[in-house]
């Protein structure tokens, strides 16, 4: 199977929920099973509140959100244009936080890495940010 | 998601649908305005909990670190696998322990 989406929302807390709906709907047409669903959505959940919380300190800007079915594997593209990761290696530390003032466990990219098969991130400092999570899924209608 | 207060000086927070960044921020709120000086033990109800990440640990550890300086107790009321997932990668584990309702957990205290 083959299939994508692309869709764009404003950074805001509230499209946290949003996201992960959208990214289960999608993903419902491989008949995962729960704990794969529960996987995905909390890795995206991850991806797109550090965009919310991180990206944009002045105003929230646009969080971009992609999808795309190739077989029996998903990736899902997390992006903003916000002010960008200075040090990806760093951040990805698990227990790094760049907001030690707002309670945040540091562990947003460990339970990406735990739930995805791989996951890329691409950054620069005025770049924004661009999060590809890949995931396969076992579930026969996958194959093509 | 619620905020109430039970005997022994514990303080029951119940968190149902999904903990995210978005709701986190709420619970907190409301948790530390009922937070008062008697405030010992924390009691989580995640009973009807279906989703958390790592923003609910956050809230979780912040309100931990209130009760911590007292000796207080944190409980965790039956997580669903999901959440018990992430609670398990965090090390919240060790500190917390786990009960199926909340008789069981005020015993605890």
């Amino acid at each position: 199977m083959k299939n994508r989406f692309d869709m764009e929302f404003i950074g805001i807390s509230e499209n946290e929920a949003f996201a992960r709906t959208v990214v289960a709907a999608f993903t419902a047409m491989l008949d995962p099973t729960v704990e794969e669903l529960a996987e995905l959505k909390t890795a995206v959940s991850e991806a797109v509140t550090n965009a919310i919380v991180h990206a944009y300190p002045e105003e929230s800007g646009f969080v971009v959100l992609s999808g795309r079915i190739d077989g029996n594997t998903v990736y899902i593209t997390i992006s903003d244009n916000g002010i960008g990761i200075a040090d990806v290696d760093k951040a990805r530390e698990p227990l790094f936080t760049g907001k030690p003032e707002e309670e945040r466990s540091g562990l947003g990219f460990s339970i990406m890495e735990s739930f995805c098969d791989s996951i890329t991130v691409t950054s620069g400092l005025g770049e924004g940010t661009v999060i590809t999570l890949e995931k396969r899924f076992g579930g026969s209608k996958g194959e093509i | 998601m619620s905020v109430t207060k039970a005997e022994k000086n514990t303080l029951v927070i119940t968190a149902d649908g999904e903990l995210d960044h978005h709701t986190a921020a709420k619970i907190r709120k409301e948790a530390d305005n009922a937070f008062s000086g008697d405030t010992r033990n924390i009691i989580f109800d995640f009973s009807k909990l279906t989703f958390m990440d790592s923003s609910g640990l956050g809230m979780i550890m912040g309100r931990y670190k209130k009760i911590q300086k007292k000796g207080g107790s944190l409980v965790i009321v039956s997580p669903k696998p999901q959440v018990k997932r992430i609670l398990e990668m965090s090390g919240i584990m060790s500190i917390a322990k786990i009960e199926p309702n909340i008789k069981q957990a005020l015993k605890r205290m």
